[in-house]
């Protein structure tokens, strides 16, 4: 297969001198090897590298542990097939002993102008923060590992927004994740996925119905 | 009439510039990009802002799929064998060699339980996919077998990564940049399917919780920050 072509041979005196020109070298199997090669390397190769997203859950205690710390700054999503609610501060089951309004849920969505809009309006004490410390690192005021450390302790800043994750049987790993990332988004140090409690599910089974 | 003259031979093309085309795209693809991982399950990964790579020496990962079946891997070869002898080791399920063989090299993972592990380690990988119920028992209560897969991967996670540590800072002499030594920690990866109910993948945490495994990961494809 691998012939040598000659070209311009054909001597009619039979005499023996160099070749003329250059040798071609048939080239197709190589051809065919780097395409066979190449096909073998694009189908067997990935190139979307999945990324990880990190969550640290709080470590759970043996005992029934007490009430959950009551949080002034926080908001509470719960999060339904699809459908995500949420409420500020405490929750407050109707009639409750402190004469406090009952609480409402507020239906929202996972887009740019649900979630990310109410995080934005109330963690701006961490988000003003960061825009500033991002200044003076950009000033070179501040070194690296100090805008680090600054970052986190303004992240865990009383001020700062706590936010509780909570889910019903209905919702989608897809809703969780999403919140999760906009939470991630808006800068929030304090992430808690908690259990649903049986109130809060009842008032979020009566809005889903509406 | 002058004839026209056509050439003698078979005409032929120079080929080298397609040679050249051909093995530079070879070149790249071999060092651009990774191997796919022959994988159990097909799974939808949802998207987010997270960017740190997927730890490839150290990784402990369970996988739910959108029916809620769980499955399980772990990064090592070594690893992996160790974790089965102590699996059959507890459950008392004898493996023969070859089955030993086969799971210490089936990196995307596995979903079965210990009862029919020796059965579905004989079946050709293909098979493996197409079996509709097979999943790795998950119960709060009793016949918690991804608790004890998680833990005993966990413990021989630490000892390799150990031991690669070492290895690794050896190999890298004085010179280098100091390794870290959390690098060389198990890290435990949780990929769920977008569609998974999350109740599923719920009762997979919380099997992470129990074990005071409470730094998760999640598997995401990255999507562009909007700000």
């Amino acid at each position: 297969m691998a012939e040598i072509a000659e070209s311009g041979g054909g001597d009619d005196k039979g005499k023996k001198h160099g070749k003329k020109g250059s040798a071609r070298i048939d080239m197709t199997p190589m051809v065919d090897l780097g395409f066979l090669l190449l096909t073998f390397f694009v189908l067997t190769s990935t190139f979307a590298k999945p990324k990880v997203m990190s969550l640290t859950y709080p470590a759970k205690t043996e005992e029934q542990g007490p009430e959950p710390p009551k949080v002034k700054n926080g908001i509470t999503f719960l999060i339904s097939d699809d459908k995500v609610f949420y409420y500020k501060g405490q929750f407050y089951p109707v009639g409750n002993a402190e004469g406090k309004p009952a609480t409402e849920l507020i239906e929202t969505n996972f887009g740019p102008e649900g979630i990310r809009k109410i995080l934005k309006e109330n963690n701006t004490y961490v988000l003003n923060k960061i825009t500033e410390l991002n200044g003076q690192l950009s000033k070179k005021q501040i070194s690296d590992s100090i805008y680090k450390k600054k970052v986190i302790e303004a992240k865990g800043d009383k001020e700062a927004l706590k936010v509780l994750v909570k889910t019903d049987m209905k919702a989608k790993t897809r809703n969780f994740i999403d919140v999760i990332d906009e939470l991630y988004i808006a800068q929030i140090g304090v992430i808690a996925p908690v259990d649903i409690t049986k109130s809060e599910q009842a008032l979020l089974d009566e809005k889903l119905k509406q | 009439m002058a004839k026209l003259k056509l050439p003698k031979g078979s005409p032929s093309i120079d080929m080298t510039p397609m040679v050249d085309l051909a093995f530079l795209l070879v070149t790249f693809f071999m060092l651009a990009a990774d191997f796919r991982t022959d994988e159990v399950v097909k799974i939808e990964i949802p998207s987010s802002i997270g960017k740190d790579d997927i730890p490839q020496k150290t990784l402990v990962m369970v996988t739910v799929d959108t029916k809620g079946r769980v499955f399980f891997t772990c990064s090592g070869e070594e690893v992996r064998k160790k974790v089965l002898m102590q699996m059959a080791a507890k459950y008392k399920v004898p493996f023969s060699e070859e089955n030993i063989t086969t799971f210490s090299r089936m990196e995307g993972g596995f979903g079965c339980s210990m009862s029919e592990l020796p059965k579905y380690l004989s079946l050709e990988a293909e098979e493996r996919k197409n079996l509709p119920n097979a999943t790795i028992p998950v119960d709060t209560t009793k016949n918690n077998e991804l608790a004890d897969w998680i833990n005993f991967a966990n413990r021989e996670m630490l000892d390799y990564g150990k031991a690669k540590f070492e290895e690794e800072n050896a190999k890298q002499g004085k010179g280098g940049i100091p390794l870290k030594p959390e690098d060389f920690k198990p890290k435990f990866v949780l990929k769920a399917d977008m569609e998974a109910e999350y109740v599923k993948v719920k009762t997979v945490i919380e099997v992470f919780r129990n074990l005071k495994l409470n730094n998760l990961n999640f598997v995401t494809s990255q999507e562009a920050q909007q700000l």
